[in-house]
């Protein structure tokens, strides 16, 4: 049996891991505030005291607005000027007393624009509102009661140990007054009870702090998100490569070593075959065996090979070859194709291998007289129809080659559609994005 | 009769160099790479060259590069291309000048000694020889509305008579009679509007000229 109490420390230690908490920025998870605030006086609290005393000079601003009443407004225009610059300095702060680092913003303009647009594009972003709400509300807010922390430290530091010092005090002082003993004790005991008080009071203010920087100065949960996303597809387009590389490298490495000497063991044989005259027709029938299996394992090896990834794809270009496939496939194909440049290798290997599957499947279910093969690159998208005559009732949901068609095509952020009505025709649209 | 062999895997140069000696070719240089060819072609003077396509340096069509310049310098020198996968531009360009004495194949058909010394004689001989994957996918591409004229026949009389057989050999193969086929031919001449012609590489320029301009 767990008991409750460790049942809650796993779930929370769980929530820290970083597959369940993907979401969160790098750099949180090492620092993810331990769930119950450090006792007052332990080594942690002080550090949140110092965290807490960084923050006291942040306390400006808002001083300045309440205090000098005409000049709010200068103030405010300052702040919002120099807010890149405040909210560096308390990322600053955190990073170096606070253990937290608070992901970096980005521009919310693109880069290399032109000024005016990067002002409108600042002036309409929301982590601009966010900064502002931390520094002029949130930030002084909180300094403030960190302040009053700070202070209540100091003073409980001082009020505790007025036993020993009031006999040094100028008599009529509140510590030695006419009460005498009574005073210093109800001193003595307040200074306690703020020593106590003040640093917890810090540790509480500290925490809340850290929560409102990492919501109000990091980029919000959509923007992180964004990131997120846009990693993992750079990372996914980097697995999509790899494999893609190393099916070119089994290629390279077949067609180089087992196919020439197969050939050339065909070759020798075909040799043998032509030239040896006086030999024992049993011999001679072995020798054509040989010959003809080596053939066929060439054949195969070829096609093999092919499917591996295709040299003349490499080499040529999709339209290249498009014009095998449609040429080796077993009905006619009208192919047309207008390219008007190359495409990112990995996504000609998948139309490639999109149209090639295609092509057999049409050839093996779809009882069809003739096919038609278009691919067209309208912007930045490349369209491949593959359509036919044959009987339809194409169900994607049932077929495994479909189901490995649309996984292609997904592959590279691709889209597949059929309409494939029973009776047919059936037509596959694919698209695919040029770049990665 | 003199030849030259440039490829640069050893092993397959070495078997070439067996099969074309022991077919009566006398292989006055084998080497590795296409400016080694044209140093060969032109210090032996040979009748044939057989090259592949991919070679040293740049592994992409050093081959055909070499070939069209020695069709250019030394038009009397037949030249046959090896090549791992079918690109008819290759073709094309091979062609494109003057279609007596080329071929192209693909590689793997070595590994069929008749045939390919079949392909090299008619090569050898001011003849073409297209291997039967190119003609395919000559005939796949565009411009295929007037191909659609033809009937299944004639398209295989074409397909046969693109990849450089006489009228007798395509009588052979598709076992019908040589005045079947010459029936079939000028039908063919007459759907896809040529001229007809008797030398067979002017054929082979035909269809092809019909299919890259056409």
């Amino acid at each position: 049996m767990i008991s409750t109490s460790r049942l809650r420390e796993r779930l929370r230690r769980g929530a820290a891991h970083p597959s369940v908490a993907w979401v969160r920025a790098k750099g949180e998870e090492q620092t993810a505030p331990s769930p119950r605030p450090p006792a007052p006086w332990s080594v942690a609290a002080l550090g949140e005291l110092l965290l807490v005393a960084a923050g006291v000079p942040f306390l400006l601003p808002l001083i300045l607005v309440v205090t000098t009443s005409q000049a709010w407004c200068f103030v405010t225009a300052l702040l919002v000027l120099f807010v890149s610059r405040l909210t560096r300095a308390q990322r600053g702060r955190f990073q170096a007393l606070g253990g937290l680092v608070v992901p970096e913003l980005r521009s919310p303009a693109e880069p290399g624009s032109s000024p005016p647009v990067r002002l409108l594009a600042w002036a309409r972003a929301g982590s601009t509102y966010r900064q502002l709400g931390y520094h002029l509300v949130v930030g002084p807010v909180l300094a403030l009661v960190g302040a009053v922390a700070l202070l209540g430290t100091g003073a409980g530091a001082v009020l505790s140990t007025v036993i020993g010092w009031a006999w040094l005090m100028p008599r009529g002082t509140p510590v030695r007054g006419g009460h005498g003993f009574p005073a210093v004790a109800a001193f003595t005991l307040i200074g306690m009870g703020l020593l106590v008080a003040a640093p917890w009071l810090a540790v509480r203010v500290a925490r809340v702090d850290r929560r409102a920087a990492r919501a109000l100065l990091g980029p919000s949960r959509a923007v992180e998100l964004q990131q997120r996303v846009a990693v993992l597809a750079e990372s996914r387009a980097g697995v999509v490569d790899a494999a893609d590389a190393e099916r070119r490298r089994i290629e390279r490495d077949l067609h180089d070593g087992a196919q020439q000497r197969l050939v050339s063991l065909a070759m020798n044989l075909g040799l043998a075959r032509r030239t040896l005259k006086d030999v024992p027709p049993d011999a001679m029938q072995v020798i054509v065996d040989a010959h003809e299996e080596a053939q066929a394992a060439i054949a195969e090896l070829r096609d093999l090979v092919r499917g591996l990834h295709p040299v003349v794809l490499e080499d040529r270009g999709l339209d290249a070859a498009l014009s095998g496939i449609a040429a080796r496939a077993p009905l006619p194909v009208r192919l047309t194709v207008s390219l008007e440049r190359r495409m990112a290798p990995t996504v000609e290997a998948v139309a490639y291998f999109v149209v090639s599957e295609a092509l057999a499947n049409v050839a093996k279910h779809a009882r069809a007289s003739r096919a038609d093969l278009t691919v067209r690159q309208l912007d930045r998208t490349l369209h491949i129809t593959i359509s036919d005559d044959g009987v339809g009732g194409a169900d994607p949901g049932k077929g495994t080659g479909l189901i490995g068609l649309r996984k292609r095509a997904a592959s590279v952020d691709g889209t597949l559609a059929i309409t494939s009505p029973v009776g047919g025709p059936t037509t596959i649209t694919v698209e695919l994005p040029c770049e990665l | 009769m003199r030849a030259v062999i440039a490829e640069d895997s050893v092993l397959l140069r070495v078997g070439l160099v067996k099969v074309l000696e022991a077919v009566g070719y006398e292989v006055v240089a084998a080497v590795g790479d296409s400016a080694a060819l044209l140093t060969a072609v032109e210090e032996h003077q040979p009748q044939v060259v057989v090259t592949d396509v991919r070679m040293p340096p740049g592994f992409t069509d050093e081959g055909v590069r070499a070939a069209l310049l020695i069709r250019r310098q030394w038009p009397e020198v037949a030249v046959l291309l090896l090549s791992q996968y079918v690109e008819e531009r290759y073709a094309a360009d091979l062609l494109s000048s003057n279609t007596s004495g080329v071929g192209y194949l693909l590689k793997e058909r070595v590994a069929n000694v008749d045939d390919f010394v079949d392909a090299l004689q008619r090569v050898a001989s001011g003849g073409t020889a297209l291997d039967p994957e190119v003609v395919a996918q000559l005939l796949v591409r565009r411009h295929r509305d007037p191909l659609e004229r033809l009937t299944p026949r004639e398209r295989d009389v074409l397909g046969l008579m693109a990849q450089g057989h006489s009228n007798t050999a395509i009588a052979e193969s598709l076992v019908v009679s040589d005045s079947a086929v010459a029936k079939h031919i000028s039908s063919i001449f007459t759907k896809l509007e040529l001229p007809a012609a008797d030398a067979t590489h002017r054929r082979v320029l035909a269809v092809l000229r019909y299919l890259g301009e056409g």
